[in-house]
């Protein structure tokens, strides 16, 4: 497989290309910031009707990436849903979809800020995950170690000869990993902003998604 | 053309009101025959009046507006005046209020654009103006309202002006919907169009008209013909380039020959550079100021105020000072560089001498040596008087969309009614039903092959059978969204100080990424550091550097029109060129012994080695946007073929490719069909094409540039309108925002429609000359900036290789284990 390996609080991940993390030693596949649902969402709300294959491509890819590491768990790491009524909307051929990921697995749904109960899908329904050295929540806390979380949509920009390229990006440090967004339908924000600054020791790297997940320090 | 003789003038003269003609004899004037043609033709549906800046237009406009005003009074707003800038509406109504103060005239006349305050705005929907001035984003957000009905209630006529700038965008497009809409609220509304010189000013009549009415038109006296030269400097102009830094010295002597001078540039990139450069020179300190879109609103305020005053006697500036405001005393216009398109160049000078019957003096300064036959083309071009203009399609639907959402937000609608009112507009005239019901669709449901929104649709039909809003809270959304402008992302540039520093202007977002703190950059004519971003603002701190390292924001390239190459063209076909400086007259004569000069009809293709490499000129003219596109289109077949191209630069009238191996056979390269195909292959996955994609889509209300939940959320709620391109080329390629898109690739930035002239042009009507060395006419090429690599691997490629350099240069390598290893390290503990 395809990735950038590292090590936090002893344990060994490899952080993906499509913006998921893998635990090959738990046989553990995270993905964070789904926002399952996000066209159906906003159309709800009275906003423009986006095309509705946003929920399709994300189980897509993440169809794509079980296929490939065949994890025996799945940690949602919060913002699954864009709200708990997009949970309950998704179309019946979408949630037989989830089903069938789910199917032969341990599934974890951490609660997010967009989807804070539980939602009708079967599974574990968490506010974090603790598993040794790790913890599985969705929002940073500040004083913790061995973290993973997601939440801000991190994403990385690089000035390379006369183009720029910017791609959601994995935020690593001694103390945590900060998981960019999985969803289709899902933006970023900037590294340099200040609340990653705050959250990320000096001597933190960028991993940028893509064919070839590549390490940078992170862009201040 | 309109009577001249004075003794018709006296005798029309006698129509006119006493008020009125007393006015006339005190200010010494006579009223001008196109404007006693306008008084008598007062009751024609539709009349488009076509005279030069300066020929009293603006009153020829609004003289029967005012006559009527005085002899019979009215309830409620009289005459709606729309006009393409702010800028304008408030000179107009200055302009207007002193002849009607003057006479005594008991007229109310308000200005309504988006710097009118609240209070103001709400009081003019509730006891409208007799004259009310506006813009036509202004006027679509007012016909939007409910109580539109009773705002326009009893209006008589529209004048338009400067409708020639309206009527080739979609500004101009979504104003005529709008006067669709004003026409059924009020039938007899009379239509008055104020256009420049333009080439086919009946086509301005048939977009301007209620269809099918008839419109016609007057031609006021052109006035004397233009004096104007191209600069002669010593120095020739050098090979390639736009920024024309060696006629620096011959500009500023100009300057002080004259009193007040305008100097426009192509780019505002340029226009920067330029001014710089002219200030380092200015050694007698001449008052000189620079005037471009970019810059702060404040600070190009403040220019105009000092030009209008006399207090400058230079303005370095782009085409945001091209429309018709009035800057009194200007007698010399330069263009910097070829000016690509004689229409624009006639209408630029038209600002110099801005008074009837003194002749206009401009100077054109080529930038570099190709630059020179297109000058002199287009000297020759406005002597002959031929204007150049590209036929406009039908009306673009992304306005369209639009238009049934604002129709929508004033109250519910009959679809069979809409459609017969859009259709009413000029350029809506040939839409089939089909293509409306389409818009429709969109507009109620997305429009997606998979119905995922029955329940949320955003119209609804209700069971008489009018649609309406679902929910009556999107009319806020729609209304923040109205209008067809779009402006690249932009980021705002400050001074940095401790709080709110000096606003100089903006840049763009994408080329304020590419800056890190220390790069030094000009804007306003000044050099400044970047320090660093803050809440999406970029803040800069003044720097003594006498050479900026970056260059400033993209701004768009004009493309040298068809008719101007199609001149450049026939004048290869010479014997020889008297017209033309010694310098350029023997460059032409040596491509012709070398080579061969591009033949009108035929396409030129030069093969030869130079640098190591193959390297390829296609001479196809097809401006640069639409060479840019056939370098693309051509290094992808290149790929395809096997010569393996290594990268493309495109001018606008070549563009040269090199590559590993030879071009063996060009007939081959320039199938037309092959290069059709790899068009629409090509165009799915171009950022071109999701540029123009986000334009549209913005227009057709499928994204939100404003709204107010966005800005409660911050930016990483909003994702870029890429993604939602490739979703929709992947799962709904036939979707109609695609659609949309395709139509307007053939034109704008993408350009296909010039590569398809070009083939129509030429019909496989190749020369394909193997030749030893570099030709004379390929040589400029060599030099021109913009080289574009070609694309694919390329990219992960870069990504690596800066990676890696980082990672060193940061001490972090040594702590990260490679990526193909098995960890061995912590992070940094």
């Amino acid at each position: 497989m395809n990735g950038y390996n590292f090590t936090i609080a002893g344990a060994s991940l490899m952080a993906l290309g499509s913006g998921a993390l893998w635990w090959p030693d738990q046989n553990l596949l995270v993905v964070s910031d789904l926002h399952l649902g996000k066209s159906e969402r906003i159309a709800r709300r009275g906003g423009t009707s986006l095309p509705p294959y946003d929920t399709r491509d994300t189980l897509n890819r993440l169809a794509a990436d079980l296929a490939l590491c065949h994890a025996r768990t799945v940690v949602c790491l919060g913002d699954s849903f864009d709200d708990l009524a997009a949970s309950e909307a998704l179309p019946e051929s979408e949630r037989q979809w989830i089903f069938r990921l789910q199917a032969g697995r341990r599934w974890v749904w951490i609660e997010g800020n967009h989807d804070p109960g539980p939602v009708e899908f079967g599974g574990a329904h968490l506010a974090e995950l603790p598993l040794q050295p790790l913890t599985f929540r969705h929002i940073a806390h500040e004083s913790a170690a061995g973290e993973i979380s997601g939440h801000y949509h991190p994403k990385a920009s690089l000035a390379l000869r006369g183009r720029t390229i910017t791609r959601p990006a994995f935020l690593i440090d001694s103390d945590r990993v900060i998981l960019p967004a999985y969803g289709t339908y899902t933006g970023g924000l900037r590294t340099q902003s200040d609340v990653l600054n705050t959250l990320m020791r000096p001597e933190a790297l960028a991993v940028l998604t893509g064919p070839m997940p590549t390490a940078i320090p992170m862009p201040r | 053309m309109v009577p001249r003789a004075p003794h018709a003038i006296l005798l029309t003269m006698q129509h006119l009101p006493e008020k009125f003609r007393n006015w006339f004899s005190t200010k010494g004037w006579s009223i001008h025959p196109h404007q006693q043609a306008m008084l008598d033709r007062a009751d024609a549906p539709a009349l488009l009046l076509i005279a030069p800046t300066g020929g009293g237009k603006t009153l020829s406009g609004f003289l029967p507006t005012l006559i009527d005003l005085h002899e019979t009074p009215h309830e409620g707003m009289h005459t709606l005046y729309i006009s393409p800038l702010k800028a304008l509406a408030a000179d107009i109504k200055r302009n207007l209020t002193t002849p009607v103060q003057e006479m005594n005239l008991d007229i109310r006349i308000e200005e309504r654009t988006g710097d009118t305050t609240a209070t103001l705005r709400k009081r003019q929907r509730a006891d409208p103006p007799h004259i009310f001035l506006t813009t036509p984003e202004s006027l679509a957000l007012l016909v939007s309202y409910e109580d539109a009905p009773r705002m326009f209630k009893g209006l008589k006529r529209v004048v338009i002006d400067e409708i020639h700038a309206l009527a080739e965008s979609k500004r101009g497009d979504q104003m005529m919907l709008a006067l669709a809409r004003l026409n059924t609220i009020c039938p007899d509304l009379k239509r008055v169009g104020l256009s420049a010189t333009v080439d086919d000013p009946k086509a301005i009549a048939h977009l301007m008209a209620r269809h099918p009415d008839p419109c016609q038109i007057l031609q006021a006296d052109p006035g004397p013909a233009p004096d104007i030269q191209m600069l002669q400097t010593e120095e020739a102009p050098p090979w390639s380039g736009g920024g024309a830094a060696y006629s620096i010295p011959a500009v500023l002597e100009q300057v002080k020959d004259h009193n007040t001078t305008l100097i426009f540039h192509n780019t505002r990139a340029q226009a920067e550079i330029f001014f710089h450069k002219l200030w380092l020179a200015n050694d007698d300190s001449l008052p000189i100021g620079i005037h471009h879109g970019s810059l702060d609103r404040e600070q190009r305020a403040r220019v105009e105020g000092a030009m209008v005053r006399g207090e400058l006697r230079a303005i370095v500036c782009t085409g945001s000072l091209d429309l018709g405001i009035d800057w009194g005393d200007v007698d010399l216009v330069i263009q910097i560089g070829a000016p690509k398109n004689v229409k624009r160049l006639v209408q630029r000078i038209g600002r110099a001498n801005h008074r009837y019957n003194a002749p206009s003096k401009a100077l054109l300064v080529p930038a570099n040596r190709f630059e020179v036959v297109e000058c002199v083309a287009a000297l020759e071009a406005v002597l002959a008087g031929e204007l150049d203009g590209d036929p406009r399609s039908t009306g673009p639907r992304d306005v369209l969309c639009q238009h049934i959402l604002i129709t929508a937000c004033a109250g519910p609608f009959d679809e069979e009614a809409l459609y017969r009112e859009v259709k009413s507009a000029g350029a809506y005239s040939s839409l089939s039903r089909a293509g409306f019901d389409a818009c429709l669709d969109f507009c109620a449901t997305g429009g997606y092959a998979l119905r995922a929104y029955d329940k949320w649709q955003r119209l609804i039909q209700r069971p008489d059978g009018k649609w309406q809003l679902r929910d009556p809270r999107a009319t806020r959304n729609i209304r923040m969204n109205i209008g067809t402008i779009q402006d690249t992302d932009t980021l705002k540039v400050r001074m940095q100080r401790s709080r709110g520093g000096k606003p100089l202007g903006e840049i763009e977002e994408g080329f304020a990424a590419t800056l890190t703190k220390g790069d030094t950059f000009l804007i306003g004519g000044q050099i400044v550091k970047y320090e660093g971003l803050r809440e999406m603002t970029v803040e800069v701190s003044r720097d003594s550097a006498k050479k900026p390292k970056v260059a400033t924001f993209m701004g768009t390239k004009f493309a040298t029109s068809t008719q101007l190459s199609a001149r450049v063209q026939r004048m290869f076909t010479q014997e020889d060129w008297p017209e033309l400086p010694p310098h350029t007259a023997q460059w032409l004569e040596l491509q012709r012994t070398r080579s061969q000069l591009p033949q009108p009809g035929r396409l030129l293709v030069e093969s030869f080695p130079h640098d190591a490499r193959a390297q390829t000129v296609i001479y196809g003219f097809a401006g640069r946007n639409g060479q840019q596109t056939l370098g693309l289109l051509l290094t992808k077949r290149m790929e395809e073929i096997g010569y393996s191209p290594l990268g493309f630069v495109a001018t606008d009238y070549a563009t040269l490719i090199w590559s590993l191996d030879p071009v063996t056979d060009a007939d081959a390269l320039l199938e037309a069909n092959a290069l059709q195909n790899g068009m629409e292959a090509w165009l799915a996955g171009n950022a071109v094409m999701k540029r123009t994609f986000r334009a549209s889509a913005t227009i057709a209300g499928l994204i939100e540039r404003n709204s107010p939940q966005a800005r409660k959320s911050g930016r990483q709620a909003t994702f870029s309108s890429d993604i939602l391109y490739d979703t929709l080329t992947k799962y709904d390629p036939d979707h109609l925002m695609l659609e949309i898109t395709r139509e307007e690739a053939l034109r704008g930035l993408v350009d296909f429609g010039r590569i398809e002239e070009m083939l129509a042009r030429t019909k496989g009507r190749i020369d394909h000359l193997t030749l030893p060395r570099v030709t004379p006419l390929s040589a400029p090429l060599f030099m021109e900036m913009g080289r574009v690599p070609v694309k694919g691997d390329a990219e992960e490629r870069l990504l690596a290789e800066e990676a890696k350099r980082l990672m060193e240069n940061s001490g972090l390598a040594q702590i990260t284990p490679a990526a193909s290893d098995k960890p061995r390290w912590r992070v940094g503990y």
